[in-house]
């Protein structure tokens, strides 16, 4: 009896220190005697034999938790964001790394501010990021937009001095510097000059072309019905839309920004009430946490934060909803919701052999279709915007393949004769973050939601205009005020007074 | 003391470790193992702090040599006028160049040095410039925006200059004739079709360009673009399938590689 209990003491200390058994109690007395306490395969494996696993589980657990690694002691759910975050980004776009990148940049010391950067899909198959044409242009109307397009195309010509990391390889945008060409009827000539007074006088380098100069330099333009054309000689073209995403994001996390896979569900927040000048009551929200939902599953996690950026793109006017913008009392001042809505837009890809070569530049024509080539092998990339009657359905990302055949091959073939003999060998479409209201850039603090800044509505510029945005976001948050390129014009004052900022060179 | 130190040195923890970056993987650059030293250097450089700054550190000092290189030279500029500035950045990167109207070329000797005789033309313009090997980029050719006279340039084997600084050449758009490009290693099809501002060439070299994947094709297009232009550069056939070799077309690169 006393050998039993000795024998029991014996496993269950072994059992405690998790060593094999059977080697100590061959010791101590006869292995018939054993009957086995545990079905645990552990205790039954002989301790040599594992002794190359052992070996390699204690290296692992090392590795870990040597400094550098997030090694925890308590088994967590993989993939939670942190608990506590100074400034939580809503959208991993192109957008949301790029502020991302540039807070962590300006932080006067290391790990100053802790950004957390949540996107709800890795894959970024409905992103409008990646599914965009990634171009890059200079000819616009408004002056703000001039500027951070050259901004941006400043950023990319240093892009690896921004973005490299080491020991990676140097980031490779694939920058085709083709330019764009707009072309002007009649009517819109004018308009066309004054836009390039004002890109003139801002410093971008356009060039303008009469129809004879036009199809002297591209001669395989129709001309008919083009009054003038606008080129840009330097900076405008596109790029790969993928790679600036990738080398975004991995500068940034190099830096140590915070990523989640998840999706933003809601906020709480606090509320107290202010009054305008007229005597009405409007409610003031500061946000507290915002709950990260985990993919696939029901558990979330409130994020405490200081300050939430709102770059969720064409979900953004979604995002704000959660917060009850836009759900106040009719005629109020909290009415009012973000005008920033999903549109769908289509792009087909063209294969034509005998269409434009290495010249051809991202045309876009007065009646609204452009195109661009796609490579070497006589295929092209080409769409349009559809009536405002005519919007497409934005549930889903299906291509409507009548809408080229009707709208858009007449007015291609129109304009470069050699088209009508092409063939669509595919089609993708995307959403644009269309803003309602004025169809540019919305930037800065909301006027009811005291910690909840915006970068959203650009309507299909927003790709390459996200480096110099995301500097101006940064600035705003970390300096108090733009301090490269003021854009006070496209804050939430002129959605509020109707006062919209027109521009007049929508693709 | 010095354990509480190195304590502050190591890095906290961060999540970048354990979330997988995506890598391009471009199957051009076969990249030989780093050496020994680099990777003990790697090693460090994720768990301590002062080894990132000293790879930081490197790093800056590479580019800052580039630019010191290729800073505007504004002060020459306004002091002795656009062409002495412009003949005086040449000469410092080690560049040769010829005044319009002059058949002599100012050079400087092995050592870098040069004499100071091209101040005495502060009215010529330069008509030809050679500044092969040399580290000019898109940000010194401010110092040559003035000389609208130019009528050859070559940057043969230049490993500063890519497809911004062709980009920016369309300020030569009514003068350049001649244009070397070759054995530039930064130089791809998308900074060729900014050639097409270039009216007046009469001859460009795109031999030995590295990175561009199908320069046989890319010279087809370069003729078609440029049609009074004589193109020197790889055979038509480099780069394209052959079709009589049957084993092997699987491992003959496409002709059209640059996809996205």
């Amino acid at each position: 009896m006393a050998a039993r209990q000795k024998l029991l003491s014996t496993v269950s200390a072994c059992r405690a220190l998790n060593i094999p058994s059977r080697r100590v109690c061959h010791g101590c007395i006869n292995t018939h005697a054993l009957r086995s306490f545990t079905t645990s395969k552990s205790a039954r494996h002989d301790f040599f034999k594992d002794l190359e696993s052992q070996i390699k589980v204690f290296r692992e657990k090392a590795a870990a938790a040597m400094p550098g690694s997030d090694w925890n002691p308590i088994d967590l759910t993989p993939g939670l964001p942190p608990e506590r975050a100074d400034i939580v980004i809503v959208g991993g776009g192109v957008v949301g790394w790029s502020i991302a990148y540039w807070l962590k940049r300006k932080e006067r010391m290391r790990d100053a501010v802790r950004v957390l950067v949540v996107e709800k899909d890795p894959t970024y198959s409905q992103a409008s990021t990646v599914l965009s044409a990634g171009g890059i242009r200079q000819q616009f109307s408004l002056q703000e937009n001039i500027l951070l397009s050259m901004a941006s195309a400043d950023f990319m010509r240093n892009i690896n001095e921004h973005l490299g990391v080491v020991n990676e390889d140097p980031v490779d945008l694939q920058f085709n510097h083709s330019g764009y060409l707009f072309l002007a009827s009649e009517d819109v000539a004018h308009i066309m000059e004054e836009n390039y007074e004002t890109q003139r006088s801002v410093g971008a380098k356009v060039t303008l072309f009469s129809p004879s100069q036009l199809k002297e330099r591209f001669p395989w333009i129709s001309t008919d019905g083009v009054a003038l054309a606008s080129y840009g000689l330097e900076n405008e073209g596109w790029f790969d839309p993928w790679t600036l995403l990738n080398a975004f994001r991995r500068k940034a996390m190099s830096m140590g920004v915070y990523q989640c896979i998840g999706e933003v569900t809601g906020f709480k927040y606090s509320m107290h009430s202010a009054r305008t000048m007229d005597g009405d009551k409007v409610p003031i929200k500061r946000i507290n946490r915002v709950n990260v939902r985990m993919p696939n599953s029901l558990e979330y996690q409130p994020v405490e934060c200081a300050l939430v950026v709102n770059a969720a793109g064409a979900n953004s006017g979604k995002v704000a909803g959660m917060i009850g913008v836009g759900t106040g009392h009719n005629q109020s001042f909290a009415d009012i919701p973000v005008p920033v809505e999903p549109r769908k837009r289509y792009i087909y890809v063209l294969h034509c052999p005998d269409g434009p070569g290495l010249d051809t530049p991202f045309l876009i024509d007065y009646s609204g279709v452009y195109f661009r080539r796609e490579g070497l092998g006589g295929n092209y990339i080409a769409g349009m915007s559809p009536e405002e009657a005519e919007e497409p359905d934005t549930s889903n990302l299906e291509v409507d393949h009548d809408f080229f055949q009707e709208k858009v091959w007449p007015l291609l073939a129109h304009r470069v004769p050699a088209f009508e003999s092409l063939k669509v060998s595919s089609a993708w479409a995307g959403y644009y973050d269309y803003n309602t209201f004025d169809q540019n850039g919305i930037l800065g603090l909301h006027p009811l939601v005291s910690n909840m800044y915006f970068a959203t509505g650009f309507s299909g510029h927003g790709l390459q205009q996200s480096p110099a945005v995301g500097r101006a976001i940064a600035e705003l948050i970390l300096d108090g005020g733009y301090q490269t390129i003021d854009l006070s014009a496209l804050d939430f004052r002129r959605i509020y007074c109707q006062e919209p900022m027109l521009e007049r060179n929508i693709v | 003391m010095a354990a509480s130190m190195l304590c502050q040195t190591v890095r906290q923890s961060r999540v970048h470790t354990c979330v997988a970056v995506f890598r391009r993987g471009l199957s051009s650059s076969p990249a030989s193992p780093p050496s020994l030293l680099t990777r003990f250097l790697l090693k460090l450089h994720q768990h301590f702090y002062d080894v990132e700054h000293l790879i930081g550190w490197r790093a800056k000092h590479r580019s800052w040599f580039v630019r010191r290189k290729n800073v505007f030279y504004g002060y020459t500029q306004q002091n002795y006028g656009e062409n002495i500035a412009a003949a005086y950045y040449i000469l410092s990167l080690k560049g040769s160049f010829r005044f319009a109207g002059q058949s002599e070329w100012f050079r400087p000797n092995a050592r870098g040095k040069f004499s100071y005789d091209f101040m005495n033309y502060p009215t010529s313009s330069i008509e030809e410039i050679d500044l092969s090997g040399t580290p000019i980029n898109h940000v010194g050719l401010d110092n040559l925006v003035s000389q609208k006279g130019l009528r050859s340039l070559s940057v043969r084997g230049c490993p500063e200059v890519d497809d911004w600084f062709l980009s920016r050449l369309h300020v030569f758009g009514e003068s350049l004739e001649e244009l070397d490009l070759s054995h530039c290693p930064q130089i791809t099809v998308g900074g060729l079709a900014a050639l097409q501002n270039l009216r007046m060439l009469r001859h460009l070299d795109v031999s030995s360009l590295p990175r561009l994947q199908s320069p046989g094709l890319v010279h087809i297009l370069l003729e078609e673009m440029l049609p009074r232009c004589h193109v020197k550069g790889a055979e038509y056939s480099q780069g394209l399938i052959q079709s009589d070799i049957p084993i092997q077309t699987e491992s003959v690169q496409e002709p059209v590689t640059e996809t996205r």
